[in-house]
């Protein structure tokens, strides 16, 4: 079975001997039997500390949950900086989960949750931070400062969580270079391996926008345009 | 720049220590190979203990017993009572934070029994323990402005000339080069050591030991390196875990003729070595949780079923699971004492690579992440305090010049394969090293380690580019097993008789 992996120059075929084996498992093989100075990350093996994601034949996956197929083509993850071979730079990508300040601002003694409550953000808490989704999300192609969608995920568990007393305040920070700046495309849910959807969450994020007096700049801007020729 | 507090490991006890020493009022710095989400902690899915008799009564003395048990004598009681009392106010505060954990229908938080507690006690978040733990703990990190510098490698720990603390030599892995990281006073967070099991093992790949490695190069004393803990469920040929809870919710353990040989809700050291002898007998040994049925597997067990299928593809809904024991959790780690000091001034440790003394010799389910919650605040707290009323950490930062391993390694020759040696050992050990141990067979262990260290200058590294360079930090965590591999052999040999994990048979 031949694969080929983007390497700093180049992609480089290898040619490996596995039966249903997973991209992980492929990778690791190639390191340690032909090739050791091949880069790359993994940490669990079972699909949750998010090291592993690259791109088999353009789409994101993590490695230790993808079966290599012959002629797969595996490249390193889009938007961020290549450190080497399918390593990358994710030091930016994580510095949007500050910027949106994806935490509990202030604590609601008051709320109990409720069985309920505990599902309304079960799915978004399940982020692994993989970065699949900031990966695949065209707008980083022309604003390098949009927050994007893991970090607007972060941002509606907080919103939608009865504990935090200040949801305002996250809704405001999320304004500029935020959730109007997403051109709901869908990229990020189709390659989330959690299953969780960011696009959807950027609309609910949108919708407590709207609520709380907040509209879209482009709208207004293209409204203004259009009646000014 | 001098940091107060120097946090090596950014896994759940180390970004606990993190938020702890700030509180407290010092300068910190966060140190990690990997990225602080990527930690092991996040693997953890069966949940962390407090006796809040959320769902049946239960009690603080309960839990302190349980785990006094389960240590078989090995454990502190101060340390336990202190650790067990202190858990309610731990969920309490990951509450607070944000940790999404399950609840009951009236509101509480969930609850359910792991192996050996006497009630449920166990609080979890779905099947996301530990990876919403450590997921809200660095949002906290992110809140309370702490530097986190990812992707840097603890090389070794810098002393004075009095032997105290005073920062380390760090690897940046990204551009290759060295860092000195000058600090009053050290937290070593830097997880376990299953890892020298190679692929006999549950553990992430990072857990290779580095930090206790490291602690005792400076002469820092380790504490139970022989009590490592199998657990009976891993993947015939991964070593992924099946959690406990397929067993906890009715699961059985077959052989190769369709018999049950073991009450499969007995301590994990038993059950494990229940499965090993059927495994020696030429036997297959298989967990069945068919009988639970499609719905119940796809609302309680849905990663097992997405594992079993990816790694052995077998269903378990239809099918029985391929499965064998595999090392699991290290109890042995850095001897520390209840304020979480290593016995080198200055150096704190805390997590799985510390031994607090509260699960001697057979840890209980759950209070691995109570552990690394409830001692990582302590040993925040205390280096914070060591800074400000220590003397040691006001004299001079004169460290003493360190013999750099880099610097060695440029004349290692590369003749032997160290991967493959990689291999080899974790084979050795759970064969010789493992589930049952004979003194005949430690012995050979003992000498096929030592000889692979002599034999370490003739290995090395065959990449030799500075940026991102893996094959050298794999080599360096390869060193470090060989040092931990030591100290677990002599340890295991100098324990005679069978305790908790570490059982001893004639011959
Ligand atoms: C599959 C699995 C399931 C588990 N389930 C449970 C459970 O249900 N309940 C429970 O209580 N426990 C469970 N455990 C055990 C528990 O998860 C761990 O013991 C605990 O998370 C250890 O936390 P830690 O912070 O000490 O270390 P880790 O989370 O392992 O973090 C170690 C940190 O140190 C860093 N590091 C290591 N070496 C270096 C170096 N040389 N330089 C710089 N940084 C370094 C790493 O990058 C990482 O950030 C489970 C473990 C596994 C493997
Ligand atoms: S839906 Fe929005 S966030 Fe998601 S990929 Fe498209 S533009 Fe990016
Ligand atoms: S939202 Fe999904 S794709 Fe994006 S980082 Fe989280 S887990 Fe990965
Ligand atoms: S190795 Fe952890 S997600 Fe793949």
């Amino acid at each position: 079975m031949k694969i080929s992996i983007k390497r700093d120059f180049d992609f480089i075929e290898y040619n490996v001997d596995m039966q249903d084996a997973t991209l992980l498992e492929v990778i690791e093989t190639i390191k340690t039997e032909q090739d050791s100075s091949l880069a790359y990350s993994s940490g669990c093996r079972s699909s949750v500390c998010g090291s592993c994601s690259m791109r088999v034949n353009e789409k994101e996956v993590l490695a230790c949950a993808y079966k290599v197929q012959d002629g797969d083509v595996v490249e390193p993850l889009k938007n961020v900086e290549v450190i080497r071979d399918l390593v990358v730079n994710m030091d930016k990508a994580l510095a949007t989960k500050k910027r949106a300040k994806t935490w509990l601002q202030t604590y609601n003694k008051e709320a109990k949750l409720t069985h309920e409550d505990e599902k309304t953000n079960a799915l978004q808490s399940d982020c692994i931070l993989c970065g699949s989704c900031y990966s695949a999300c065209p707008v980083y192609a022309v604003n390098e400062a949009f927050l994007g969608p893991f970090a607007l995920t972060g941002v509606w568990k907080y919103v939608s969580d009865k504990r935090e007393a200040a949801p305002e305040e996250k809704i405001e920070t999320i304004q500029k270079n935020g959730v109007w700046d997403c051109t709901l495309c869908n990229e990020c849910t189709l390659v989330c391996p959690q299953n969780i959807s960011s696009k959807a969450d950027i609309e609910k994020l949108r919708m407590r926008s709207s609520m709380a007096g907040y509209s879209d700049p482009n709208f207004a801007q293209n409204f203004g345009g259009g009646l000014s020729f | 720049m001098i940091t107060d507090v120097l946090i090596i490991g950014a896994g759940g006890a180390g970004l606990t220590a993190a938020l702890a020493a700030k509180d407290a009022g010092a300068s910190v710095r966060v140190l990690t190979k990997e990225y602080p989400t990527r930690s092991q902690t996040c693997m953890a899915q069966g949940g962390m203990n407090a006796a809040l008799g959320n769902v049946s009564p239960d009690s603080v003395e309960e839990h302190i017993q349980n785990t006094l048990k389960s240590a078989h004598g090995q454990a502190n009681e101060e340390a336990v009572r202190y650790m067990c009392s202190e858990a309610p106010n731990a969920i309490e505060w990951l509450d607070e934070i944000g940790v999404c954990f399950s609840r009951t229908p009236d509101g509480k938080i969930a609850q359910r029994k792991l192996g050996g507690a006497s009630a449920p006690r166990a609080c979890y978040a779905q099947d996301y323990t530990g990876l919403k733990i450590l997921h809200t703990l660095y949002e906290r990190c992110l809140k309370e402005d702490i530097e986190i510098h990812n992707e840097r490698y603890l090389l070794d720990l810098l002393t004075k000339e009095d032997g105290s603390i005073c920062g380390a030599l760090i690897l940046n892995i990204r551009s290759g080069e060295l860092e000195h990281h000058f600090a009053k006073s050290v937290v070593l967070a830097s997880g376990g050591y299953s890892r020298i099991y190679d692929k006999y093992s549950t553990n992430s790949t990072a857990s290779t030991g580095d930090g206790i490695a490291a602690a005792a190069r400076i002469g820092a004393k380790l504490l139970g390196m022989e009590f490592v803990q199998f657990h009976p469920t891993g993947l015939k040929n991964s070593s992924i875990l099946i959690s406990e809870s397929a067993r906890g919710e009715g699961g059985y353990l077959l052989n190769s003729k369709g018999e049950r040989f073991v009450n499969e809700l007995a301590p994990r050291d038993e059950v494990s070595r229940a499965i090993n002898e059927q495994i020696l007998a030429g036997e297959e040994v298989f967990l069945d949780i068919r009988h639970l049925g499609e719905a119940f597997i796809d609302e309680n067990l849905p990663q097992e079923r997405k594992l079993a299928l990816l790694y052995e593809k077998v269903d378990p809904v239809k099918d029985l699971i391929p499965i064998k024991a595999v090392a699991h959790y290290t109890m042995g780690g850095i001897e520390v004492d209840n304020k979480s000091q290593t016995s080198v001034s200055g150096l704190f440790a805390c997590g799985e690579c510390a031994n607090h003394k509260v699960h001697g010799a057979n840890r209980l389910g759950g209070n691995s992440l109570l552990e690394i919650i409830v001692f990582g605040r302590e040993a925040g707290k205390s280096a914070a305090h060591y800074t400000f009323c220590d003397d040691k950490s006001k004299n001079e930062l004169n460290c003493k010049k360190e013999t750099n391993f880099l610097d060695k390694l440029k004349s290692f020759s590369n003749e032997i394969d160290f991967y493959e040696k990689r291999s080899y050992v974790g084979e050795l050990f759970y064969k010789k090293v493992g589930i049952i141990r004979k003194e005949s067979e430690l012995l050979e262990a003992q000498k096929e380690i030592q000889l692979l260290k002599e034999q370490l200058p003739l290995m090395g590294v065959k990449d030799t580019s500075k940026v991102y360079n893996t094959n050298l930090v794999e080599f360096i965590e390869f060193r470090n097993m060989l040092d931990v591999c030591e100290a677990v052999v002599s340890a295991a040999l100098e324990r005679k008789e069978s305790c908790g994990a570490h059982f001893v048979a004639e011959g």
